[in-house]
């Protein structure tokens, strides 16, 4: 792996979405749609909105990020660009580390106007601290461009790539404690959704939303979104493969 | 002379289907050998193999003196994909600045590869908008890139008009006289009088491995399209 082809993979990515401005759209302009929404739709109810916003402020970013990234990289693999790419003295590394500094990038701006937008004109208030929720946010955003990473690889079309967001994305939503307290439900979903990384980062965001104490159950959620990043991406590596059938 | 390529026994298994049974053939150095065949015939299965991007079930493939695949070839061989493989959203320029980088190039590389398949004037154009054979030759110009010495080209020629057709295989040649090796797949006959040496393909077989001038002094045959199809009829009563 090199610094050189690592940035200039992450320049080149971001390049191809500077030419694409209904991608940079989704990813920067619908987190901030979504939100003023939802502060309107409770806007008789602000503290339902204090709860419900720092959880989506969380997850949307995720959303955007793995759609985006897993059809960018099915797109790398059926354009016969990826097939290229592994014929050079490239490592692999080099690839995986630029998209994901590339999509860091964006996931950055994005969740910073997102965070902006809603302390700021949506009036958000919560009781722990702004910059543990915007590191959740972060993470998770990048949680979500590793995912993609790994996942686009069991796609044969982009068609398929965008099929796990209902197939992979929504159930650890609806599992993820954001419609109901996980604690409440039946034990063997309660299982699974231990299993669900898209939980911990709902924890997480609850928890930093809750309360400006560094608790050990915040810090573990945190560890556990940080750590299943890293773990995505080696996974996604092993996806490269240089011969293919 | 040695050789640029020596496959011997390759078996190649494509989901449920043995594309290759048991393929043998050599390429010479610095020199045009032609991959024909008709379509299906493994054509490009053969050259995934050979650049080492292929599953293999069996056999033996020596390029440049090494492994088919290992990572010394990796500055040494360029490859051409049958479907261009650049970025549609893209540039030219940008297409082939970021495959410098990615081939450890120096950037002055990516002006004389523009010139070499004549793209000056579009450098500054979208991939997603030239024509398709812009498009195939933005694809040869990235594996032009390290100045390779073998170089093996996937139907490099599809959709190109007479004039350019022309233009690259003198370009072809010109490279050759400088001692790279090329393998270059067509299905389109009329090629092969171009090719110092041919290898015929059929039905994941090689047919023939001869100069074209043997070839059709052997099946007696005018032009070569009628040699292949004699050469199919004397192997189909032998
Ligand atoms: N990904 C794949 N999975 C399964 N079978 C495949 C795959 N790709 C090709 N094949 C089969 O392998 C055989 C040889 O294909 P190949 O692409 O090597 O032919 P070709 O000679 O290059 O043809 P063409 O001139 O049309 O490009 C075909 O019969 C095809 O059906
Ligand atoms: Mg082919």
């Amino acid at each position: 792996m090199t610094a050189r082809r690592t940035l200039a993979t992450c320049g080149r990515v971001l390049r191809q979405l500077r030419h694409d401005p209904r991608t940079v759209a989704l990813m920067l302009v619908v987190p901030c749609l979504l939100m003023t929404l939802l502060r309107y739709v409770y806007d008789g109810k602000v503290q339902v909105f204090d709860h419900v916003a720092p959880v989506l402020v969380v997850l949307f970013p995720f959303t955007v990020m793995f759609v985006v990234t897993s059809v960018a990289m099915l797109r790398e693999r059926s354009s016969g660009t990826l097939e290229r790419l592994l014929t050079t003295p490239m490592a692999k590394g080099d690839l995986l580390a630029g998209y994901a500094l590339a999509f860091s990038t964006a996931a950055l701006i994005q969740v910073g106007l997102v965070m902006v937008l809603v302390v700021g004109p949506l009036g958000l208030k919560i009781g722990g601290s702004l910059s543990v929720l915007g590191l959740v946010a972060l993470l998770d955003a990048l949680l979500g461009t590793a995912l993609g990473l790994f996942l686009s690889a069991f796609a044969k079309t982009e068609f398929q790539a965008v099929q796990f967001l209902p197939a992979f994305v929504l159930p650890q939503l609806v599992l993820g404690g954001l419609f109901a307290p996980r604690s409440e439900m039946l034990p063997v979903l309660n299982w699974l959704s231990d299993l669900m990384p898209l939980s911990y980062a709902v924890d997480a965001a609850t928890r930093a939303a809750a309360s400006h104490v560094w608790t050990s159950t915040l810090a573990t959620d945190v560890l556990v979104v940080a750590a299943c990043i890293p773990l995505s991406l080696g996974l996604g590596a092993l996806t490269l493969r240089r011969r293919t059938p | 002379m040695m050789n640029a390529i020596e496959v011997s026994h390759l078996r190649v298994i494509r989901g449920r289907r043995v594309v290759l049974a048991d393929l043998s053939c050599t390429v010479a150095s610095g020199t045009v050998t032609g991959l024909l065949g008709p379509s299906g015939s493994g054509k490009t299965t053969l050259i995934r193999a050979i650049v080492g991007v292929q599953e293999v079930a069996a056999g033996q493939l020596t390029v440049l003196g090494q492994p088919a695949g290992s990572p010394e070839l990796r500055r040494q061989v360029g490859y051409v994909t049958q479907t261009p493989s650049v970025y549609a959203d893209l540039t030219v320029r940008e297409n082939l600045a970021y495959f410098a980088t990615m081939a450890g190039v120096a950037t002055s590389a990516v002006a004389r590869v523009i010139e070499t398949v004549s793209l000056t004037a579009l450098s500054r154009t979208q991939v997603g908008q030239l024509s398709g054979g812009e498009r195939a030759r933005v694809s040869l110009a990235a594996a032009l890139l390290p100045s390779p010495q073998l170089l093996v080209l996937d139907e490099p020629t599809v959709g190109l008009d007479p004039l350019l057709r022309q233009e690259l295989w003198a370009l072809f040649h010109q490279l050759a006289a400088q001692g790279v090796s090329f393998l270059i797949s067509s299905h389109v006959m009329d090629e092969a009088d171009r090719c110092g040496r041919l290898l015929l393909m059929r039905e994941g077989a090689i047919l023939a491995d001869a100069t074209p001038e043997d070839l059709r002094q052997r099946t007696q045959a005018d032009d070569l399209e009628g040699a292949f199809l004699r050469l199919i009829a004397l192997q189909a009563s032998a």
